[in-house]
């Protein structure tokens, strides 16, 4: 199936209560699947196609007001414009999933795949002190597991997240294992869980308040206290990421989404060369697995940041490691796609140059 | 003196549904009627514990400290796509958004149009004084010809600012807005009309009639510089010739 395709399935089959969106290349598959499955007749799930991506936000932020399991989808430009929202989703504590299926910008850009919406997802994303639990899926079986585990950590920390993809990921096909269907939540069920805070009307208890409001200074610092602790537990707890190749590495391939996939076949190609070189692969990008590559640091002799942007993910890969060894970044912009080759050659670069931080720009 | 304090004989009472909470409205402000009534309809139509109330971004953003339901404070503009998700997911629920011109005729007009067309069941109660508020009396889309403002200084002109914006009669020719009025509450007996045009609304929209849309045009003091008294006169002589009262729609 294509990665799309399976956001939709899986939201379908994890109980998703809601899903509101407005047609984008290159992720318009996901609401155009959803509603060919038609999971109003099913499970009740709730879809609607908006007049804007502004307005299918600010319907995720209403269903997610009441407690449900709602969600977005769109790309790049699309996201901004969700921006201000994604904000107040998470001054109010709201949970939602966002799925970015990114492509290549600024502005209109293109519709090609990109990776350059890692600041905006990792770094707020919107006005304000904040973060979006932001996961990196690199194969369509990801892209369906993410779905669960996004709304899942949503809950758990009442913040949005995120899963950012790529249009490489949302477009490729490949076999996915599908979840067996979960119903969705029942109402008292669910209100066990978001009862203290949802706006589901205030029968039985004292009312709830959905806000991020709040005129007074000293209580709004304290609220914004609780957010940085709040992100703090999920720096501590909800870290996920995977090595390969790592153990004997003298050299990291530092890569997340579609770029890891092209840097495994990089590693495996290296390795046949006799490199030992690893793949490092953050699968949460907030939070960024910066504790578990730094103990890798004393091991290495340079790492190489690829990603299909001009380098975003290698500021949090210069903040894990600090000036202690070479980090390059090698990309390519404007929808083109790194070939494991390119890699390869950025890698051997590295290896001759073993300066301090420099940028390997491609091809001229 | 004390024997008459007995529920037979008691002619008023402060709705229960409104809290205790000081407003912080400007006297002569026309938020707080509607406020007042607002809570009045939820009590008669026993559905304080099945109401979930938007609030906007203007002089209301804190109408959530005044009626005792379920609130959600929507951005700027956008109530009713709020309301959208609230109410799909939750068709049982009364869903009310409560915005001002500059919230719901300026930034959200992509956002009521849209819901008003889809004929959610939701109402909206849209209060129309002709000016922003909060951020100190600038022009509104729907502030009148002439009306001087913190942005237009020489009061609005035509070829600089446009026209006055009328969204009521806008809204009554989508067919998904099934019930639409034009009130003030700048009399006792247009307070007591614009009651029954809410109570009305709630209904309608509960009943999955669509959307039922509620202007109350109204005063807004501090921003036109006049008294209590003057702003009631200079809305009745200025704003409803304009704004004319009455229902565009109930199908």
């Amino acid at each position: 199936m294509k990665g799309n395709e399976v956001i939709a399935e899986a939201a379908v089959r994890c109980g998703c209560d809601a899903y509101f969106g407005y047609p984008i290349t290159p992720q318009s598959e996901v609401m155009e699947t959803l509603m060919a499955l038609r999971p109003w007749e099913t499970t009740g799930m709730v879809v609607l196609q908006a007049e804007s991506e502004v307005a299918s936000i600010n319907m995720v932020y209403g269903a997610a007001s009441t407690g449900k399991r709602a969600m977005t989808s769109s790309s790049s430009p699309g996201i901004s414009l969700m921006a201000e929202t994604l904000s107040y989703l998470a001054g109010a504590e709201l949970p939602c999933l966002v799925v970015n299926v990114s492509r290549g910008g600024p502005g209109l850009g293109t519709i090609q795949p990109s990776q350059a919406d890692y600041f905006m997802a990792t770094k707020g994303g919107g006005h304000g002190d904040f973060h979006l639990i932001v996961l990196a899926p690199s194969s369509v079986q990801e892209m369906h597991d993410f779905v669960s585990l996004a709304f899942d950590l949503a809950f758990k920390y009442r913040n949005p997240a995120m899963i950012l993809a790529d249009g490489v990921i949302g477009q490729m096909m490949e076999k996915v294992e599908l979840r067996d269907q979960r119903p969705r939540r029942a109402r008292e069920e669910a209100l066990k869980d978001v009862g203290s805070w949802a706006t589901t009307g205030k029968a039985g208890r004292a009312r709830n308040i959905v806000t991020s409001l709040d005129l007074d200074p000293a209580r709004h610092e304290k609220f914004n206290q609780k957010l940085q602790a709040k992100y703090a537990e999920i720096r501590e707890k909800e870290v996920r990421y995977e090595e390969l190749l790592c153990g004997d590495a003298e050299y990291l391939i530092a890569a997340y989404g579609i770029s890891a996939r092209i840097g495994q076949k990089a590693v495996e190609l290296l390795r046949a060369e006799g490199v030992k070189v690893g793949l490092f692969r953050p699968i949460t990008l907030f939070p960024f697995p910066a504790k578990q590559l730094a103990a890798r640091a004393g091991q290495l002799k340079g790492i190489l940041c690829v990603e299909l942007s001009a380098g975003q993910m290698i500021e949090d890969v210069l903040l894990a490691v600090g000036n202690t060894l070479p980090v390059a970044h090698f990309g390519r912009n404007g929808g083109i796609i790194h070939s494991p080759n390119e890699v390869v050659e950025a890698m051997r670069e590295l290896r001759v140059k073993n300066g301090l931080y420099y940028t390997w720009t491609g091809f001229a | 003196m004390l024997e008459i304090i007995a529920p037979e004989n008691l002619a008023y009472a402060k709705s229960k549904v409104l809290t205790d909470a000081p407003m912080h409205y400007c006297p002569g402000c026309s938020h707080g009627t509607v406020h007042k009534i607002l809570a009045e309809v939820i009590e008669d139509l026993d559905i304080q514990d099945k109401t979930v109330g938007i609030t906007p971004v203007g002089c209301a953003v804190l109408l959530y400290s005044y009626l005792d339901i379920d609130w959600v404070e929507a951005a700027h503009g956008r109530a009713p796509a709020v309301a959208t998700g609230i109410k799909r997911t939750n068709p049982g629920l009364h869903v009310l958004a409560y915005q001002g011109d500059g919230d719901l005729a300026a930034i959200g007009t992509g956002e009521i149009i849209h819901a008003c067309n889809r004929g959610e069941n939701i109402s909206v109660i849209f209060i129309n004084n002709g000016i922003y508020g909060m951020t100190g009396g600038q022009m509104a889309p729907t502030t009148l010809i002439g009306m001087k403002t913190a942005t237009t200084p020489q009061g609005r002109q035509v070829d600089i600012n446009g026209y006055p914006f009328k969204v009521s009669e806008i809204i009554a020719l989508l067919p998904g807005a099934s019930y639409v009025t034009r009130q003030a509450v700048h009399t006792p007996a247009a307070v007591r009309q614009a009651k029954k045009a809410l109570k009305k609304a709630i209904e309608k929209a509960y009943a999955g009639k669509g959307t039922s849309f509620v202007e109350v045009v109204a005063t807004c003091s501090s921003g036109w510089k006049l008294s209590p008294t003057e702003a009631n006169r200079w809305m009745a002589e200025n704003m409803l010739p304009f704004y004319p009262l009455g229902d565009l729609k109930d199908s």
